[in-house]
């Protein structure tokens, strides 16, 4: 983690305003720590040199309880600004973050780890709350109060503000110095750490494997081994981050130390007044507090700006770009010319022709691995082609908004999603339409009418499970109810019971649409009226 | 107090979360806390001293102690933390160890209740949470009573009743403080653990579903879900920066109100002559200073909460009901003749997932286990591997395997799974767990006979990242080849396949298979099979 990234206010426009509110609240802040340390200094003196009575000090005893009520009240006020600020930042950051993720398209997304991405979001930038609460009002305060407590020390003392300008710069300066060694350590230590942290997951995960073979027993040892080696690489990152809070605390408390034996020897030699001496000493410590609260609140505001670092790598990379014309027909043979596909640099399908006639079904086949869902991700428009064109009717699918060719299209992926909803709205997504008919095309309706809730039977997860081959004809007919005039299916009957299969495949054969389907099973091949093959030599 | 806490005195009984190191670490600490308030007083006493222009060596001892404080500060911090961290490492090892032992039992078929991501998820970040036990409850709350017990006395030696305002300042920081923390956090956790899951589960659904809702069109629609969960949880965030706030400025309300009690108590000591006027510095100044030993206890009542949560999630998996219990007598079957009749079965708090299932199967035959999904195929597979208690009959050698040891059983029977677990390591230690003393040779000749083309250093990577689906199910198979158990089970060991990969691993089965038994879950009937047997859904 940076100490300070710039990228965490630009995309958080809230936390601006409260970064200017936040520096006169501080500011106020200092300036009742300086007037506390005078009163209490001065209540001192005269009881102590003038004998002076309660009676005498009261009205300073008054004041100072004034400044107290004072101080609680702003750091009331600053704090509450701080979480409030917080909260809005994160959600600031969480949607355009999400926005964008969402905008990198399908071809991205699909290449994600979901799970990760979605922690990021949630618990990853959670976690920024220690930093936009604590450690930016933190920052702020390091810089307003040093400087003016500081100032208030230069009216007292000469020497002790001497003493305090020539340490605290050395503070932020060993704190740079400490982060570099340790951050080049982590990072080298950081993959070894990893395997080991790692090591303890693999085996817990791989338990019923390790019982099968009576060897998970055997194991024991072995996660108290790489547990104490884990234990002694951590130790030897950690020794370096306490030795940066060694050394913070010995500056600080030291020098703390060093003005108080000056003060008194001065005191000794006449050389001062005990007022000045006592005012000092009252906020020597008062510099170095805030100072070193920054390492604390670092370390805890780490772990969300890691998780920013994430984001905002995710934030760098560029959206696709999509065309802009309007889309002339859905109801057009589509081709591929001298199509070749690739995610990276290796190509999956190269020099790849083929046309699918309108209102019939063409299967694509080919070996595993031969890219037969690259081309469906390219008739789908989620992957623009390296090389040649992919046509619909006579138009190049680069130059058309991708949005209304899907406008025409259902999809049923491999894996099809279900929503954490009822079984009606993942029909439906919003559409306002009746669900009865496609139900009974996909042979769907004796099931859902056993269900005791019926249509309003939550699904998904945490909702009742449903089979491969009952999720798979939910996708169907969701796909069913948008009349869509293209129909492309990704291995449909894979996995599937042979009820689905004979339900998904009777609705392919009655369906008056263009129908694409990646193959798996021959049971598709027998209602297939073309063929594209991926990947063979012929 | 939160050892005594029924989940953590429940984790208590299996790992010790403290030691000597820890006492010594709390030593340190408490030493480390001490020096600065001893800094504070003994500064203040110095230059107080130093004002009556004593000769300069009657100051000696005290400047030597004000820089002795000023070293000691970070010097003891920093030992302590040493030995804390190293402390708290070495008993999480223990704590894993302990319930990876408890584990044992209860896998595979004891765990169901836990979704697999979330076991793996108790297992380790709720067991690295219970280092906070250590660190940063036990630790702080040890250091608090003795530095706080040691300024009440150094104030009652002064003057008694500066010890009592002391003793109530401190024990107002140290109560009331955490109090006000706790109440606010456990009123925004309950509001807003719920919103944050539900924000994470709507995130992960719409990043996996995100290609398909974009292509029918309802991604703006699902949009509008994420930014009204997202903005429930951001104002009920908003809502906890009140507690927050109210407990800072409660902290120097506290501070403030100890000061001018002080003040109250002192100065008219000292016209009474109760009080040397040297010490009356030391005792307005003490209460800034030794707040700071109570400070801490905010953050560690919130770890407590969390330290509770954490042990309760672990204790629910030492709770977990075996799947199936050691026979008190073992018996031993004569051969691996297998009879099922009437066999039914259920996991720990689950419905009956199989029920009635007959089949025999003589030494050598093989046949295939059929039916929908949701049958109880698998079950069996685990009753058969000792894994699952059972109704009914189910005989290994003409002995029931319920009354054989589940370990002698898996010495007859091999189980896989349907994606065979691949560790972290080289091929050769993923192959050497089936057999520990095989030679290279034989590891080679195991890879040979199920046709991976495998050099026995490759790693593999986490969960077998750099194999195909098809090599992991070859590994597993080369595993059984090795192994030599009679009997194999196989749970769908081609699904996930692509046919011709699936053929291909079929007819390796097929060859490692011959001249063992051989039960086989499958969706479509294999033909080289003996005999078919359907599973019916309960």
């Amino acid at each position: 983690m940076r100490g300070f990234d710039r990228r965490l206010l630009t995309y958080a426009r809230s936390t601006r305003a409260f970064l200017i509110a936040s520096v006169a609240v501080q500011a106020f802040q200092a300036v009742l720590i300086v007037v506390q340390a005078l009163l209490i200094a001065t209540i001192i003196v005269q009881a102590f040199t003038e004998g002076a009575t309660l009676q005498d000090v009261m009205p300073r005893i008054v004041q100072l309880a004034v400044v107290f009520g004072l101080r609680a009240l702003t750091a009331f006020v600053a704090e509450w600004l701080a979480h409030r600020t917080a909260a809005t930042a994160m959600s600031e950051l969480r949607m355009v973050a999400w926005r964008h993720m969402m905008g990198m398209g399908p071809a991205w997304l699909a290449n994600q780890r979901t799970g990760e991405l979605a922690q990021l979001l949630v618990r990853g930038i959670g976690g920024l709350e220690a930093y936009y609460a604590r450690y930016l009002p933190q920052l702020v305060l390091a810089v307003v109060v040093p400087l003016i407590v500081g100032v208030a020390i230069l009216t007292q003392d000469l020497l002790a503000a001497v003493i305090v300008a020539l340490t605290v710069p050395l503070i932020p300066v060993f704190m740079i110095l400490v982060g570099w060694v340790s951050q080049s350590r982590v990072d080298r230590q950081w993959r070894w750490l990893s395997v080991l942290g790692n090591h303890f997951l693999d085996v817990v995960e791989g338990l019923p494997t390790l019982k099968a073979f009576n060897r998970a027993q055997h194991q024991v040892g072995q996660i108290r081994r790489v547990g104490d080696e884990h234990r002694h690489a951590t130790m030897g990152v950690l020794r370096i981050t306490f030795l940066s809070a060694l050394v913070l605390e010995l500056l600080s408390t030291l020098s703390v130390a060093l003005i108080a034996v000056s003060i008194g020897v001065r005191l000794v030699h006449g050389d001062m007044t005990l007022m000045a001496g006592l005012s000092v000493l009252i906020m020597a410590p008062e510099v170095y507090l805030p100072l070193r609260m920054v390492g604390q609140h670092f370390h805890a505001a780490a772990e969300g700006a890691d998780a920013a670092d994430r984001v905002f790598s995710i934030m760098a990379q560029e959206p696709p770009a999509t065309g802009t014309d309007e889309l002339v027909t859905a109801d057009a043979d589509l081709s591929l010319r001298d199509v070749t596909l690739a995610y990276g640099d290796e190509p999956v399908v190269t020099g790849l022709s083929a046309t699918i006639p309108a209102g019939r079904i063409t299967v694509i086949n080919g070996p595993s691995g031969a890219g037969k869902t690259t081309v469906l991700n390219a008739l789908l428009g989620f992957l623009p082609p390296r090389n040649g064109e992919v046509l619909i009717g006579g138009q190049d699918l680069a130059h058309v908004d991708v949005r209304q060719w899907w406008a025409h299209l259902a999809w049923v992926p491999q894996s099809p999603q279900l929503l954490p909803t009822t079984l009606r709205e993942n029909l439906t997504l919003g559409l306002d339409a009746d669900v009865r008919d496609v139900l009974a095309q996909t042979r769907l309706a004796p099931w859902v009418a056993q269900l005791p809730d019926g249509l309003d039977t939550v699904v998904g997860e945490g909702g009742r499970p449903v089979s491969v081959g009952q999720a798979r004809r939910i996708a169907l007919a969701r796909a069913l109810l948008r009349n869509a005039r293209v129909l492309m299916l990704d291995e449909p009957t894979a996995g599937v019971d042979p009820e689905s299969e004979a339900a998904i495949i009777d609705v392919l054969r009655e369906v008056d649409a263009t129908v694409v389907v990646v193959g798996h099973r021959s049971a598709i091949n027998a209602i297939a009226d073309h063929t594209v093959n991926v990947g063979v030599v012929v | 107090m939160i050892l005594h806490d029924p989940a953590v005195a429940r984790l208590r009984q299996i790992y010790r979360p403290a030691s000597g190191r820890l006492w010594l670490a709390a030593v340190l600490g408490a030493l480390a806390l001490g020096c600065s308030v001893g800094l504070i007083a003994a500064s203040a006493w110095l230059i107080s001293r130093a004002w009556e222009q004593p000769p300069i060596l009657f100051l000696q001892v005290a400047v030597v102690s004000v820089r002795a404080f000023g070293i000691g500060r970070g010097v003891f911090r920093y030992a302590e933390r040493l030995v804390s961290h190293q402390a708290a490492f070495r008993s999480l090892v223990d704590l894993r160890v302990a319930l990876y032992e408890r584990l044992i039992p209860l896998a595979p078929a004891g765990l169901p209740a836990f979704k697999r991501g979330d076991l793996l998820r108790r297992m380790v970040d709720d067991v690295e949470a219970m280092s906070d036990l250590s660190l940063r409850v036990m630790l702080p709350i040890f250091s608090a009573i003795l530095v706080g017990t040691g300024s009440v006395i150094l104030c009652a030696w002064l003057l008694p009743t500066a010890g009592a305002v002391m003793a109530v300042m401190l024990l107002l920081g140290g109560i009331a403080v955490p109090a006000v923390i706790i109440w606010s956090s456990g009123r925004g956790q309950a509001v807003q653990a719920p919103l944050q899951a539900e924000l994470s589960s709507e995130v992960l659904t719409a990043l996996h579903a995100g290609p398909e809702l974009m292509v029918l069109g309802a991604d703006d629609d699902y949009a509008r879900r994420i930014e009204d969960v997202d903005s429930r949880l951001t104002s009920a965030l908003r809502k906890t920066a009140v507690g927050s706030a109210l407990s800072s400025a409660l902290g120097i309300l506290i501070q403030g109100a100890a000061v001018l009690a002080m003040i109250l108590v002192a100065v008219p000591a000292v016209r009474d002559g109760d009080l040397s006027g040297v010490n009356l510095a030391v005792l307005v100044l003490l209460p800034l200073a030794a707040y700071e030993a109570v400070a801490v206890l905010a953050p560690s009542a919130l770890a407590a909460i969390r330290v509770r949560a954490a042990a309760g999630r672990l204790v629910e998996i030492l709770e977990a009901q075996p799947p199936v219990h050691e026979p008190q007598a073992p018996r031993s079957g004569e051969g691996t003749t297998i009879e099922v009749r009437d066999l039914s079965a259920q996991y720990p708090t689950g419905p009956v997932a199989v029920r009635d299932v007959t089949f025999d199967l003589a030494q050598g035959r093989r046949i295939g286990l059929v039916g929908e999904s949701g049958s109880g195929k698998s079950t069996v597979l685990n009753v058969l591997a000792a894994y699952l208690g059972y109704r009914g009959q189910a005989h290994l050698g003409a002995v029931e395997i319920a009354d054989q040891s589940g370990d002698h059983v898996r010495r007859q029977v091999l189980w896989t799974p349907q994606i065979p677990h691949v560790f972290d390591a080289d091929v050769a230690a993923n192959l050497r767990m089936a057999k520990p003393d095989a030679t290279d040779e034989e590891l080679q000749a195991a890879l040979d006979a199920v046709g991976l083309p495998l050099g026995l250093d490759r790693a593999v990577g986490q969960h077998g990242a750099t194999l195909s689906g098809g090599e992991r199910q070859r590994l597993g198979l080369a595993r059984a080849v090795l192994a030599e158990h009679p009997v194999l089970l196989l749970d769908e060991p081609t699904e996930h396949l692509d046919p011709p990969t699936a053929a291909g691993v079929l007819a390796t089965i097929e060859q490692v298979s011959a001249g063992r038994s051989l039960v086989v879950v499958t969706h479509r009937p294999i033909e080289w099979l003996d005999d078919h047997v359907e599973v019916r859904v309960p």
